[in-house]
């Protein structure tokens, strides 16, 4: 066996005292099995050391709550006897150096931490962040992703309904893959990790281990360079009819009462996962690592142990039930392999044909990881003065730029290749505030995925605010009660004080919009060192919200109809700093975002959902990106009808009206206005009216108009037109 | 009305499939594992959408040998209505029920969007519930879909009017094929008229929750000829 040398310590991504730490628990020098075992066990990918400290300030209660971080996702009580289990997390690395794989296992991947827990999974979103359109890149690594989700999402039959995506050239090196599952489990049947019972049989289950993805984790947990791309190897290849079968053999033998504890393998594969479920069952484990199903010949114990082969779970079964659950995976043309069995020592024993490989103390490597509190400087403050109130030039010729550029296109071309309607209970697609799918028990579940990384890095604390409250509103705009979200941390390297300042100031504003929200985090996943060449990206914290509806014939989408008289929730002060009116037409990008006002948020948002719910709107959109113009175009042109606005209000510019982009808001077009304005009034919720909808064309106060089909080719010409290369 | 659903390994839409039969009045569904010799005494077998085998090889090539397939070809034969939408399509053809082939997409991406169809001719138990000539919105949704025939076999399916859907725009023009189809080709029937093949899903068309319920009459005419 190899000598342990600083360099190999090094290579394996162990800071020296962390070795120390290491000699410390063993008493002894590690072999290469064990090094490269505390190696990912400890990378910041597993033990989430530099974050752990700021993440137990969110808040992760609720009275829906079941299950709160620290298990395979969260698990919220929806009612009627069920569970939605949730999760989102980043496959950035991978799919940088190889988009179409690092993608499609991103989604395999969630799509097993959720299954895992005995969910169905219902539906798949994502958030995707490009560098600049004009990089040489960017096209590949879109094309490469769009292709990955779709490829895999597609054949294990599970609808992607939603997502969103962004484009800055600060991610010109480091891509942003962050996939999402939700999935559907009975309330009495949810699956837990935490390994019990000393003799049990220890049960693996699904593909063959391979050599790929072997240090997934450490590689995830570093920072790119220009020789990155030698890391294509370490990249896990995806095999989604497995994991169909895999799903459904699962599923199968979950209705059995077979399984004690199941958790898939994920990053560090075998490691994590034996390690994860002997600590949290505070048990000891010993597994025959030769009998671990292999894809190559001549594989030794620290492959096995550090593969990333994808599609594989690890279950302690109840004993006695070990045929009953090989028939399951047989019929389904798994493998089946009982590879060890759970002990009282509270040590893992490797062992390979009965000798001796490793032989480590479990609590001490899973639970006595290193935690940091990194010295952290908190972002300055925008300058607000110097800031344009108002811009020149015609608004409808912004507006078609915005609308017909990179930013605010229509991503058609990216959801068409996505199953968007396999199970049949799609009731939302993609392109609206949220999408929606049927529960079996005719009620609807919402979801979305929202972040203004623009808007993070101008003020870390506002951003984590608004990337909280965007999700909380788009689930409100369809009229659905927001229960919890899933949060998912991308960020650059955590050792830089002012990187960590920027981890800290959105997660406490997050913390903090999702208190006031009562918005509770069940689960997340944090991915730091997303620089390359020292370059971070923006700060990324990606929000995954879910959200409930109780009558799906009162959900409200954001089509217009003739005849309707347009209303704007909430307050406009024309706020121009961090729009895209400033970057993309000014071309400068200062000044602070706009200031998220919680109470505000909440009333608005409780009053809108109301009115929906009792049935005094059916069609509403929020306002974000763009502002107030950019909505209605959307709600326009998804309504096949234009409108006419109303004169800008006293005080404020053309462009701040229409393209401010103030916080809290929403459009709504109804048929009875004045109802709505007394219930309002009443309410305290500020309510104007903007306009009607009629005709083919949008046309301001002054005359000045423009046709939807203009409009239309705009929004929907950009990225085909780029994509094949002509853009 | 007695129908049978089969299930390959990596098949995805047979939930989709046994609601639409249920919302068409059908109440003796049953789902039949592709390792089955046997086929029960059905009035319809449904090969639904979605990966069999991963469409590892090619499309369909891998279940169209599963055992189960040696029963169905032979109702087939003996009259017994099958349907095969999306890759239930790509089994059929790669099984020998139906012909001609499904080749990858002419724009080579997976496509999912609604499409319009022309329904071609109503002399079928599966088109029964149509007028000819009338236009339909279902979805679509996938990787192979592209009809490829030799042109002998075209003109045999139009000479036999066996086209039963064509692909189309919402005023019936034939300029909006989302794979590159021979003429605009969507689905096609047997020379018994007992079989057929659609790579469209009117099955996710038959809610208004969905979005639209003109794959409706594709399923409520089906019970109403083999009831």
């Amino acid at each position: 066996m190899s000598e342990i040398t600083p360099e190999v310590v090094a290579e394996h991504g162990l800071k020296p005292d962390e070795y120390e730490r290491v000699l410390a628990i063993l008493g002894r020098t590690p072999n290469l099995v064990e090094l490269g075992i505390f190696s990912v066990m400890w990378s910041e990918h597993c033990s989430y050391k530099s974050s752990k400290r700021w993440l137990k300030t969110l808040p992760t209660s609720g009275p829906r709550v079941i299950q709160g971080p620290g298990e395979n996702a969260g698990v919220v009580d929806i009612g009627g006897g069920l569970a939605a289990i949730f999760k989102i997390e980043s496959h950035n690395h991978p799919s940088f150096i190889e988009p179409y794989q690092g993608a499609a296992t991103g989604v395999g991947g969630i799509l097993r931490d959720v299954f895992t827990m005995g969910a169905r999974p219902v539906m798949n979103l994502n958030a995707l962040r490009f560098g600049d359109p004009a990089h040489p890149k960017t096209r590949h690594l879109l094309a490469g992703v769009v292709h990955g989700i779709g490829g895999y999402g597609n054949c294990v039959g599970v609808p992607t309904v939603g997502g969103e995506v962004n484009f800055d050239p600060a991610y010109n090196g480091n891509i942003l893959v962050n996939a999402m599952t939700v999935g559907l489990a009975p309330t009495d049947r949810i699956f837990y990790s935490a390994a019990a019972g000393a003799g049990n049989p220890v049960v693996y289950v699904g593909a063959k281990t391979g050599r790929d993805g072997i240090h997934g984790a450490t590689m995830a947990s570093a920072e790119f360079d220009e020789k990155s791309e030698e890391k294509r190897p370490t990249v896990q290849v995806g095999d989604p009819f497995t994991e169909k079968l895999l799903i459904e053999a699962c599923l199968e033998l979950m209705a059995t009462d077979a399984i004690i504890a199941i958790q898939d393998m994920g990053a560090a594969g075998l490691t994590s996962s034996s390690f994860e479920m002997a600590s949290k069952g505070g048990v000891g484990v010993e597994l025959d690592l030769d009998r671990v199903p292999m894809r190559e010949q001549g594989m030794v114990p620290y492959e096995l142990m550090l593969s990333e082969s994808q599609e594989r779970m690890l279950m302690v079964l109840k004993p006695g039930r070990e045929d009953l659950a090989r028939a399951v995976f047989e019929k389904w043309d798994l493998d089946f392999a009982v590879i060890g069995r759970l002990t009282e020592t509270g040590r893992m024993v490797l062992r390979w044909h009965g000798e001796t490989v490793g032989d480590l103390p479990i609590d001490p490597l899973a639970q006595a990881s290193p935690e940091y509190d990194r010295p952290w400087t908190p972002t300055p403050a925008a300058p607000t003065d110097g800031l344009p109130e108002d811009v020149p030039g015609d608004p409808l010729d912004h507006l078609k730029r915005l609308i017909g550029g990179p930013h605010l296109c229509s991503r058609r071309w990216i959801w068409e290749q996505y199953d968007h309607l396999v199970r049949g209970e799609t009731m939302q697609r993609p392109g609206g505030d949220a999408a929606v799918v049927r529960l079996p028990d005719g009620r609807g579940l919402a979801a979305t995925t929202d972040c203004t990384p623009r808007y993070c890095k101008a003020d870390p604390v506002q951003g984590g605010r608004q990337a909280v409250a965007e999700s909380w509103r788009n689930l409100t705009a369809t009229g659905a009660e927001p229960l919890a979200i899933t949060n998912n941390l991308n960020f650059g390297n955590p050792e830089k004080p002012a990187i960590m300042g920027q981890l800290v100031g959105c997660i406490t504003g997050m913390g903090e919009a999702a208190r006031a929200l009562d918005y509770p985090v069940v689960s997340g996943n944090v991915s730091l060192y997303n620089e390359t060449e020292g370059r971070a990206i923006l700060p990324t914290p990606v929000i995954g919200g879910i959200g409930l509806i109780d009558d799906l014939s009162r959900m409200a989408r954001i089509a217009v109809r003739p005849g309707q008289t347009l209303l704007i929730v909430g307050e406009t002060h024309g706020h121009l700093g961090q729009s895209l009116l400033l970057r993309e037409i000014v071309g400068r990008q200062d000044g602070p975002p706009p200031p998220v006002d919680l109470a505000t948020e909440r009333r608005n948002g409780d009053f809108v959902r109301a009115q929906i719910r009792g049935g005094g709107i059916d069609c509403c959109h929020d306002l974000s990106d763009g502002g107030l113009i950019v909505a209605l175009a959307e709600m326009c042109l998804a309504g096949l009808t234009g409108a006419e606005l109303d004169p800008s209000p006293e005080g404020l510019s053309p462009a701040g009206w229409l393209f401010g982009e103030d916080q809290g808001r929403y459009l709504v077009a109804v048929d009875d206005a004045q109802s709505l304005l007394s219930a309002a009034a009443a309410a305290r919720v500020p309510m104007k009216r903007i306009g009607t909808t009629g005709g083919d064309a949008l046309q301001l106060w002054d005359g000045r108009a423009i046709s939807l089909e203009e409009l239309r080719g705009a929004c929907e010409s950009w990225l085909p037109a780029y994509m094949a290369g002509e853009a | 009305m007695r129908a049978a659903v089969v299930i390959f390994p990596g098949t995805n839409r047979e939930g989709d499939m046994v609601a639409a039969l249920r919302r068409a009045g059908a109440t003796d569904v049953s789902l039949l594992w592709h390792k089955e010799t046997a086929l029960p005494a059905v009035d319809l077998v449904v090969l639904p959408g979605g990966f069999a085998f991963g469409d590892y090889l090619r499309a369909g090539a891998m279940a169209a040998h599963s055992p189960i397939m040696r029963e169905v070809v032979a109702a087939a034969h003996r009259g017994v209505a099958v349907l095969g939408v999306c890759n239930g399509f790509q089994v059929l053809t790669e099984a020998g029920l139906l012909p001609g082939a499904l080749l990858r997409n002419a724009a080579m991406r997976f496509v999912c969007r609604d499409v319009h169809l022309k329904v071609e001719t109503s002399n079928s138990a599966f088109t029964g519930g149509y007028n000819a000539g009338q236009v339909i919105r279902v979805p679509v949704a996938h990787n192979d879909g592209n009809f490829s025939a030799d042109r002998e076999t075209l003109a045999r399916l139009q000479d036999e009017d066996r086209i039963a859907f064509r692909y189309c725009d919402e005023a019936g023009a034939a300029n909006d094929n989302p794979n590159g189809s021979m003429d605009c080709i969507a689905g096609i029937l047997s020379e018994s008229r007992r079989v057929l093949g659609m790579m469209p899903h009117p099955e996710d068309a038959t809610d208004p929750l969905q979005g639209g319920t003109d794959g409706r009459g594709l399923f409520e005419g089906l019970v109403r000829a083999l009831q």
